[in-house]
């Protein structure tokens, strides 16, 4: 490998990282908010008993995103310098917004986990209103910047140069809104669906519990109602791509010629010398329909770009697949839980049923991978589209290969105690006897009968 | 409407003064760390869980500073930020290390205590990195002050050790490590009141590197006639003895009253010493970002750029500062540190905080 795949891949490995954190930040604040709010509105501990070991989570894997985070802010001069010197006065815009919306996250979570006693819990539960709030935003300001790399907008090209510079304009491309509202409901979705595998095992485990039963009854609505919202922003994100990138949804489609009806292909093995996809399962007119809602449109293909500026065919494609998989699996879980609630006023706890849930736990953390793969690898090889290529911004600096080690290995060494850490975490609140007994003695002083 | 001139000025100025708040509130932090690493004595573990207390709800806000830092520069100067991020790569590359396993290790550690070995264990990463993070850091603005960085045509033309590879940077690093120390022993003076073993404790820590750091100064002073000759030059300035009178009577004031003990005042001088040494290497080396080659106005951004960074600054501002003082005001009020020891003593914090 020489030291331009070292830089991308040192990057690719950086965001592949930090996305999962940053998502998680997104999504585990509105866990904590709605139960928190639950504890204010019924008086009942358990919530609030629910809150503060979400937050105990939360807290390690804030850390943790908060300092992936610098390294990528970092990074992007690190390995990237061209692109920075250029691009820097064009979208340092939406970077300096998400910097005040991460300060503001930082600051009320601090307050939010260290303030449980010190503030009023009207004051406590707001702090954590703000924490879900200013995390949403700060996700949204980055891909703002994201968006931008693969739409530019706001400046002039003159003689190679970015001139004539407006950052509004920039920050409001045309990929901003669907990208946007695609990673944020990817970070609800994620989030839902991990929390919800970790309480039905639990309810697996003690099917009496009540703390694990409202935990997993939180984390399930909010994975319920946002994965259809997600599949139907995918739909519009897909078509976006379409218009805006076709040589990018070519590649997502593994699509080489250009046709009118043209089919979905699912899996395959694309060979791009052929353009042909091998061993592919195709549904005829999918294509035009997903693309352009009408079966007999045009599909432009790869074909019709030059085959230095095709993104990695079978990469894209197949995270494309991977990611629409695990979206349809998910919405079909959810899919049950809210047909059982039409049916019965509840949620669904049949053993196979929490079984599924739990085998579905990481499927939203793989779509967010495997659609920022889709987004990230689909844009190459422009670093900015159309404008700059990403070997031409790579650092001078050679021996890239020593980062780039150093921060796998540093990564593989957090993942590792992190998994460690939030297992001695879960298997801590796993007795029942113990939060049994952190639950209802209080309960009693407060008059209440049960905790069910 | 503002000149570009003004505009430009604003940035920089808030660059420098967000740089100065990262030492202030994220040096001190470090500083923690370094006396975690240094705790002895028969109160070694109430040491070390003073120095958790005062860092545990802050650390994480302070630590954004530096963040803004670099949003600025990449913001208002692009080329500049990509000419220190090339020339400098290796030294900021270690800091990045040393700041991603400070937090990971300060968390974990947090939320791992039962076991005493693994508890150790985090408590060595968390303090270690502290120790050498600092280093690096005064390494990389030592090596961005020293003049010797050399940019052609957007193009670093001196290699990737320059600068940052000579004694005067290696100075600088150590005078950076002094001074977090001297910043948290002094605060932890004030954390402790109401404790007295602990607070003579931090007292003597504040007095000792407190009187290191004049031995340090005068070393990277000597040096950078050797190995930073622009900074040197710049501190021939008219201002310079201004600088340097004030950061003395700073100096001299602060281990004064930790020595009379009055430790508030105490805190007051040792952040005015730290603001007046930031101000004035600002200063000296003033209209450059990167001395000689990039400076402010050879590596702006468009006004526009500049007027939108203004306003979204102002902005920021009015939502951040009532929230920082918020935060500050809820963990670092007086009565605070009794009151956070009472209820450990009660117990409340292990079901607030597990």
């Amino acid at each position: 490998m020489d030291d331009f795949l070292f830089a991308r891949s040192q990057m690719a490995m950086s965001l592949a990282f930090h996305i999962i954190f940053a998502a998680l930040g997104i999504g585990m604040p509105l866990l904590m908010a709605v139960s928190e709010g639950l504890y204010l509105r019924t008086k009942e501990p358990l919530y609030l008993e629910l809150s503060k070991r979400w937050a105990k989570g939360t807290a390690i894997l804030f850390a943790v995103g908060a300092v992936s985070g610098t390294v990528l802010s970092f990074e992007l001069g690190l390995l990237w310098p061209t692109f920075m010197e250029h691009a820097g006065a064009v979208i340092g815009m939406p970077f300096s917004l998400e910097g005040f919306a991460f300060f503001t996250e930082a600051i009320f979570l601090g307050i939010y986990l260290y303030g449980w006693d010190r503030i009023s819990p009207l004051a406590h539960w707001i702090s954590g209103i703000l924490v879900a709030l200013s995390g949403m935003l700060s996700g949204v300001f980055v891909v703002t910047a994201n968006a931008w790399m693969n739409t530019p907008t706001g400046f002039d090209l003159v003689d190679g140069q970015i001139t004539n510079i407006d950052p509004i304009a920039a920050m409001l491309n045309p990929a901003a809104l669907h990208e946007v509202l695609h990673m944020t409901l990817a970070a609800y979705v994620a989030t839902g669906f991990v929390v919800a595998a970790v309480h039905a095992w639990f309810v697996l485990k003690t099917p009496t519990s009540p703390f694990h039963r409202r935990a997993l009854g939180i984390a399930l609505i909010v994975a319920t109602v946002s994965i259809p919202l997600q599949i139907l922003s995918g739909d519009h994100s897909a078509k976006r791509v379409a218009e805006l990138q076709p040589a990018k949804f070519a590649a997502m489609e593994s699509h080489y010629h250009t046709e009118a009806g043209a089919p979905i292909i699912l899996g395959g093995i694309a060979d791009d010398a052929a353009m042909r996809v091998d061993y592919a399962i195709e549904i005829p007119y999918a294509l035009s329909f997903l693309a352009h809602n009408d079966p007999f449109a045009p599909v432009i293909g790869l074909a019709e770009y030059p085959r230095d500026e095709w993104p990695n065919t079978n990469i894209v494609h197949w995270a494309f697949d991977i990611m629409v998989g695990c979206g349809m699996v998910m919405l079909a879980l959810a899919a049950w839980a809210g047909f059982f609630w039409w049916r019965q006023r509840r949620l669904p706890d049949q053993r196979p049923y929490l079984w599924a849930l739990v085998l579905a736990g990481p499927l939203g953390f793989i779509a967010i991978e495997a659609g920022w793969v889709v987004t990230e690898v689909g844009r190459q090889p422009w670093i900015i589209y159309g404008i700059m290529r990403t070997a031409d911004a790579v650092t001078p600096m050679p021996g890239l290969v020593v980062p780039f080690v150093t921060f796998t290995l540093l990564y593989i060494l957090l993942s590792v105690v992190l998994v460690f850490l939030l297992r001695r975490q879960f298997l801590e609140t796993a007795d029942p006897g113990e939060l049994e007994s952190i639950i209802t003695p209080k309960a009693g002083k407060e008059g209440q009968t049960h905790v069910v | 409407m503002l000149s570009d001139l003004n505009l430009n000025l604003i940035i920089a100025t808030t660059m420098v003064l967000a740089l100065i708040l990262y030492a202030l509130f994220a040096g001190a932090d470090f500083g923690g760390g370094m006396w975690d690493l240094l705790a002895f004595g028969p109160r070694a573990r109430q040491q070390r869980e003073a120095i958790a207390d005062a860092i545990g709800p802050v650390w994480e806000a302070n630590h954004v500073w530096l963040i803004l830092v670099i949003v600025l520069l990449f913001s208002a100067y692009p080329p500049a930020f990509a000419a220190i991020m090339t020339a400098l790569h290796i030294p900021i590359t270690v800091v990045l290390i040393g700041v991603v396993l400070r937090g990971s290790a300060f968390v974990f550690r947090k939320y791992d205590a039962q076991d005493d070995a693994t508890h150790r264990r985090w408590s060595t990463v968390f303090s270690i990195s502290s120790l050498l993070t600092p280093l690096f850091l005064g390494i990389t603005l030592g090596g961005l002050a020293s003049g010797v960085i050399r940019v052609e045509d957007g193009i670093v033309t001196t290699g990737f050790f320059a600068g940052w590879t000579t004694l005067f940077a290696f100075a600088c690093g150590l005078f950076a490590q002094g001074l977090f120390a001297f910043l948290a022993a002094t605060y932890m003076t004030v954390e402790t009141e109401g404790d007295l073993p602990l607070q003579n404790d931090f007292r003597l820590r504040a007095l000792l590197s407190g009187l290191s750091l004049a031995p340090a100064a005068a070393l990277v002073f000597g040096l950078a006639w050797r190995d930073a000759p622009a900074l040197f030059a710049g501190s021939a300035h008219w201002w310079a003895d201004w600088i340097f009178g004030l950061t003395s009577i700073a100096a001299f004031g602060a281990l004064a009253a930790l020595w009379w003990r009055r430790f508030r005042l105490a805190r007051v001088a040792a952040v005015c010493q730290v603001t007046m040494i930031l101000s004035g290497w600002a200063l000296a080396q003033y209209p450059f970002l990167l001395p000689p080659d990039l400076s402010l106005t050879n590596s702006v951004a468009p006004t526009v750029t500049l007027r939108l960074l203004v306003i979204a600054l102002a902005v920021g501002t009015l939502i951040l500062l009532p929230s920082l003082g918020y935060l500050f005001y809820i963990f670092k009020r007086p009565l605070t540190g009794n009151q956070k020891r009472l209820n450990q003593h009660a117990g409340v914090d292990k079901i607030a905080l597990g």
